[in-house]
């Protein structure tokens, strides 16, 4: 079975150390140039199933501006965010709304929560 | 087909005065612009300054018309609320060899018989302490000043409007309808309009409309373009007017002031064919500042806050006057091959300066053609500009936001420029209805933040005063708007 | 003219540097205080920074920016601090006199015992780095796009090229990506990154934009719209080199080539200014060299974490409302200049007084002049001296240093003279 290395940014700190990945086709055989061993759980992650905390917005009606900004629960898939951004660029709320309130519960069946950003309340005119 | 006695090409600085003089007298006129809004071209990319008419060679058109023109613009200020300032003006000498070009700009200056004096190096470094401590001496004209280039036009303008006069911008100059000699209307992007002169005041494009009557086939404009720098005033304080000793080609790169409480630097002078070539270059920046510190060594590029660039007309017309050789001279007169068309035309510097003079030439111009130039009674020569809530007093301030509560929203937090304000203008008789000609009447984004604050409320405003989505709200006219599409709509 | 209000103190920006300066001057026995803001709701920059990556040290959480402001609004709120929203201050007097203008209060005149500035950041403009070409729609600070894309609900271009690698910018190639613009690529003058490595990963290697260092825009082509830049390479002395001239087609240039700190009001209030970094000269209490005027945040240097600012903030209010109470805000103990050293670009603050130490550490913030990607140690020193250092894995400019001076050090403060702060490698 060939190995191969890959390089991949660790992200965890500001550090940002430069891990050399050797693998084995799916499985991870050495993780290193890590400076902690955070370096080489996020190494893992990374390269098997990664993912990003995705922040966005949403239309809202009847508040102080147009959009809502939201967020995720908790670190979405990698590879699904753009399909999440479609399905987001569809939903609209209604004003009020309060600070992480749940706007798309368990969002592309991942289990995770699309949450408000902020609470907007409502406006009655454009002033 | 809409009438008019007179139509106007042209809605810079020489066709709003014109529009300005010929308003007094029972005419319809009416002023064509190709632009957006007025003064976009020359008109507002210029040094700002009132010449004393020192420079120009004695004989000249460009002479007779700064002579008569400099005297003008007290009355003209106080009229027309124009922000104007006589502050004087210094050729500056630095080093003995440039110290001997003085005397010769002494004799020029009395042959055009404007007030200037030679004072010494020491008195030109009381006067203005940051100039180049090599200074031998300068030649002093105490008639130039400074003036809001812009108000220039737009203040005329706005008399006439007041006056009677017609504006039409996004109106656009394509030719002639003649019945024989006679010039009966124009064509324009618009359509035909009927009238019986025209007054060519075209900028850099004044050649072009000549020759669609046939008229001085070897007249030629070049552009030349000219590159400032606007450094913050409360960063780099300098209120005098500086030039160089002059070339053969220009007065030169200068350090001056502004009525607007900034510092200008430059004109360089580079012939450029495009017509419509604006473009700032890093080569033009760096001669205008290296030239620029040869006067004031001291200038802070820190303090630089704006870049921008003119096109001046440049024209290739001898002097017309007999024993005198200049062939970059103005042309102020009726055309020979046609009836119905006065051009005006090669106005570069002086030609803000001598713009009022060449408006009432223009009068005189008709006058002689046979046109009677009867006077309205009410002709109404005064015109008042809109509350700058930024140059009132704290009284003054408080009393406008009980007054008019937009007032008190400050959009342009740099330049304290209110909504009130703002919506004045889009509402006003030549109307803003852009970003840029905004930022032209108010100085909104014209500041340390260049509108980064301003933009996206002035934008706000517009779409709704106008009542037009904010992806319609432009920069300076068609194909200039800053929003494509909301946020969450995407094409297929 | 009427009567000016009275405060005790005036916080001048809702950011998080205000937010945190109001609310614990109120907590810390200042009676009446008063924010004034000049957009229509509190929260400042945060409004608009609706990505995560805040509060990872005050609130041990990864928040986005309006949901971090919230929690300090809320505070604020429920601890009785004043709103003044909508509302411009046109003037600050070094006697504390504030002239205020607003569409809903109208022109307003206060008299404040302290005054805590916190008006934050401005971008740096074309024109100020000279940027030639022709002056079309199109060219924007990211900030200004930023405002548009999540504020107002408009995409300010279709096919966009940013230039400099600071965090905003790589957060806007982000966001516009995610709205389905495209991000040609991101040019960077210097050698190195501008912003955190994390945004680079997060940002530009996620979404396939390209990044371009040692690379600038030469100019710009288009007359009423951007229709593309000329992206040039530029050696060590930042000088074009010929023959490396790209033309990248584009409808929009995004500026993201520095944060200034808006220091208009400080200056006419008569605060001393640092000319290197652009913000008030102050102690460790945050006071500026006005009494009784205080500053916190962006608006003294520019920070990269929130919650520094936040920090700041605390610490300037706590020391506004110690003058109100006391009449002083800082001990009557020595202060020692504190000075920039070897690799280092700026400190703050620029004084510490030792006596502060009795009430907790001290933070010493600094940035280096050059990158050092190698284990350095930060230092403390009295002339030749060492007092204190800390250990780092590494030293960028774009990457803020915090030094805390621990109350241990009292004593030998106390004997010593100038201070300076040095980062060499270990």
């Amino acid at each position: 079975m060939p190995t191969q290395m890959e390089k991949v940014i660790c992200v965890t700190c500001p550090k940002g150390c430069t891990l050399e990945v050797t693998r084995e086709a799916e499985t991870i055989l050495k993780v290193e140039k890590a400076g902690c061993n955070r370096g080489t759980r996020y190494a893992q992650q990374e390269l098997t199933d990664p993912r990003r905390m995705v922040a966005t917005s949403v239309r809202i009606r009847g508040g102080l501006h147009p959009l809502l900004p939201v967020h995720t629960s908790a670190p979405f898939p990698k590879p699904r965010i753009r399909e999440l951004l479609e399905a987001l660029r569809r939903v609209e709320v209604q004003a009020p709304v309060e600070l992480n309130q749940v706007i798309l519960p368990d969002a592309l069946g991942t289990g995770i929560d699309i949450r408000a950003s902020r609470s907007m309340a409502p406006v009655h005119s454009a002033d | 087909m809409k009438s008019y006695d007179v139509i106007i090409i042209g809605g810079g600085v020489v066709g709003c005065m014109t529009a300005r003089a010929l308003s007094r007298y029972r005419l319809d006129v009416l002023l064509i612009e190709k632009e957006s809004d007025i003064g976009m071209g020359a008109s507002s990319a210029n040094s700002a300054i009132i010449h004393a008419g020192h420079d120009p060679i004695p004989g000249t058109l460009k002479a007779e018309m700064n002579r008569l023109g400099n005297p003008m613009w007290d009355q003209l200020s106080r009229d027309l609320d124009i922000p104007f300032k006589r502050t004087g003006a210094y050729v500056v000498a630095v080093g003995p060899e440039e110290q001997a070009a003085l005397e010769g700009l002494l004799q020029r200056g009395r042959e055009n018989r404007v007030e200037c004096e030679i004072i010494s190096g020491e008195e030109m470094r009381r006067r203005e302490p940051k100039v180049n401590p090599e200074v031998s001496g300068a030649l002093y004209t105490p008639t130039a000043g400074l003036v809001d280039t812009f108000a220039a036009c737009l203040a005329p303008l706005e008399n006439a409007v007041m006056n009677g006069v017609e504006v039409m911008t996004e109106t656009e100059f394509q030719g002639f309808i003649r019945s024989g000699r006679q010039i009966t209307g124009i064509h324009t992007n618009r359509g035909d309009i009927a009238c019986r002169w025209v007054i060519n005041a075209a900028g850099v494009h004044s050649d072009e409309v000549m020759h669609l009557a046939g008229e001085r086939e070897d007249f030629h404009i070049t552009p030349r373009k000219g590159e400032y720098l606007i450094l913050d005033g409360a960063e780099f304080k300098l209120d005098n007017i500086l030039f160089p000793v002059p070339s053969a080609v220009s007065k030169g790169i200068l350090v001056l002031g502004s009525t607007h409480g900034n510092v200008v630097v430059g004109p360089n002078s580079v012939a450029d064919p495009d017509k419509e070539d604006t473009a700032v270059t890093p080569a033009g920046l760096e001669e205008v500042w290296s030239g620029a510190r040869k006067l004031v060594p001291e200038l802070n590029p820190r303090a630089v806050i704006a870049v921008f660039a003119g096109l001046r007309a440049t024209g290739n017309a001898p002097t017309r006057a007999p024993g005198v050789t200049y062939s970059h001279d103005f042309i102020i007169e009726i055309a020979q091959e046609v009836d119905g068309l006065i051009n005006l035309a090669g106005i570069e510097s002086p030609g803000l300066t001598s713009a009022p003079a060449i408006a009432e030439r223009v009068v005189e111009l008709l006058r002689g053609a046979g046109e009677t130039m009867q006077e309205k009674p009410d002709w109404n020569p005064i015109r008042r500009a809109r509350p700058r809530f930024s140059q009132l007093s704290r009284q003054e301030q408080a009393e406008l936001v009980r007054r008019d509560p937009r007032y008190g929203r400050v959009v342009c937090r740099c330049e304290t420029v209110t909504e009130g304000e703002i919506v004045a203008e889009i509402h006003a008789p030549v109307p803003a209805r852009t970003y840029d000609a905004i930022k032209r009447r108010t100085w909104t984004g014209t500041g340390r933040c260049q509108g980064a604050f301003d933009l996206p409320r002035v934008v706000d405003i517009l779409s709704r005063e106008l009542g037009i989505p904010v992806t319609e709200v432009t920069k300076k006219g068609r194909g200039s708007a800053f929003l494509v599409r909301p946020t969450k709509e995407v094409e297929a | 003219m009427s009567d000016a209000k009275q405060y005790d103190v005036v916080v001048i920006g809702s950011g998080p540097g205000g937010l945190a300066a109001a609310i614990s001057a109120k907590k810390t026995g200042a009676d009446r205080v008063l924010i004034i803001e000049r957009d229509v709701e509190p929260g400042g920059i945060l409004l608009q920074c609706i990505h995560n990556g805040f509060g990872v040290e005050v609130f041990k959480q990864d928040l986005p920016g309006p949901a971090y402001a919230q929690r300090f609004i809320d505070e604020a709120f429920q601890v009785g601090v004043e709103f003044m929203l909508d509302t411009m201050v046109l003037e600050i007097t070094r006697e504390r006199r504030i002239t205020a203008v607003s569409r809903k209060h109208g022109f307003v005149e206060l008299q404040a015992r302290a005054v805590v500035l916190a008006m934050g950041c401005r971008e740096r403009t074309r024109a100020q780095i000279r940027l030639p070409g022709y002056r079309p729609a199109g060219v924007y600070t990211a900030g200004t796009a930023q405002r548009w894309v999540n504020v107002e609900g408009y995409m300010p271009g279709k096919r966009f090229v940013i230039l400099g690698s600071g965090d905003i910018g790589m957060i806007m190639a982000r966001r516009l990506t995610y709205e389905g613009a495209k991000v040609e690529r991101v040019l960077e003058v210097m050698p190195y990154l501008s912003g955190l490595t994390r945004n680079y990963v997060q940002c530009l290697l996620d979404n396939d934009i390209e990044l371009q260092l040692r690379h600038t825009v030469r100019r710009i082509l288009g007359k009423n719209r951007v229709e593309a830049v000329e992206a040039v390479a530029v050696d060590e002395q930042m000088n074009y080199i010929p023959g490396t001239e790209e033309i990248i087609p584009c409808d929009t240039l995004l500026l993201s080539v520095g944060l200034i700190p808006e220091n208009e009001l400080s200056r006419q209030a008569g605060v001393a200014i640092d000319p290197i970094t652009g913000g008030p000269f102050v102690d460790d209490s945050f006071q500026t060299s006005v009494p009784g005027i205080f500053s916190a945040g962006n608006v003294v240097h520019v920070y990269d974490l929130v919650d520094w600012v936040t920090e700041a903030g605390l610490t300037a209010g706590k020391s506004a409302a110690r003058l109100v109470r006391s009449g002083l805000a800082a001990g009557d103990g020595p202060a020692l200049p504190l000075k920039a050293g070897e690799n280092v670009r700026y400190v703050v603050p620029h004084t510490l007084r030792p006596d502060h130490l009795a009430d907790g550490d001290i933070r010493v913030q600094l940035r280096v002049r050059q990158p050092l990607e190698r284990p350095v140690w930060v230092e403390l020193r009295s002339g030749d001296k060492l007092l204190h250092r800390k250990g780092e894995p590494y030293a960028r400019p774009g990457e803020m240093i915090t030094l805390p001076v621990r109350p241990n050090l009292m004593d030998e403060l106390k004997a010593a003279g100038e201070l300076t702060v040095a980062v060499v490698a270990r």
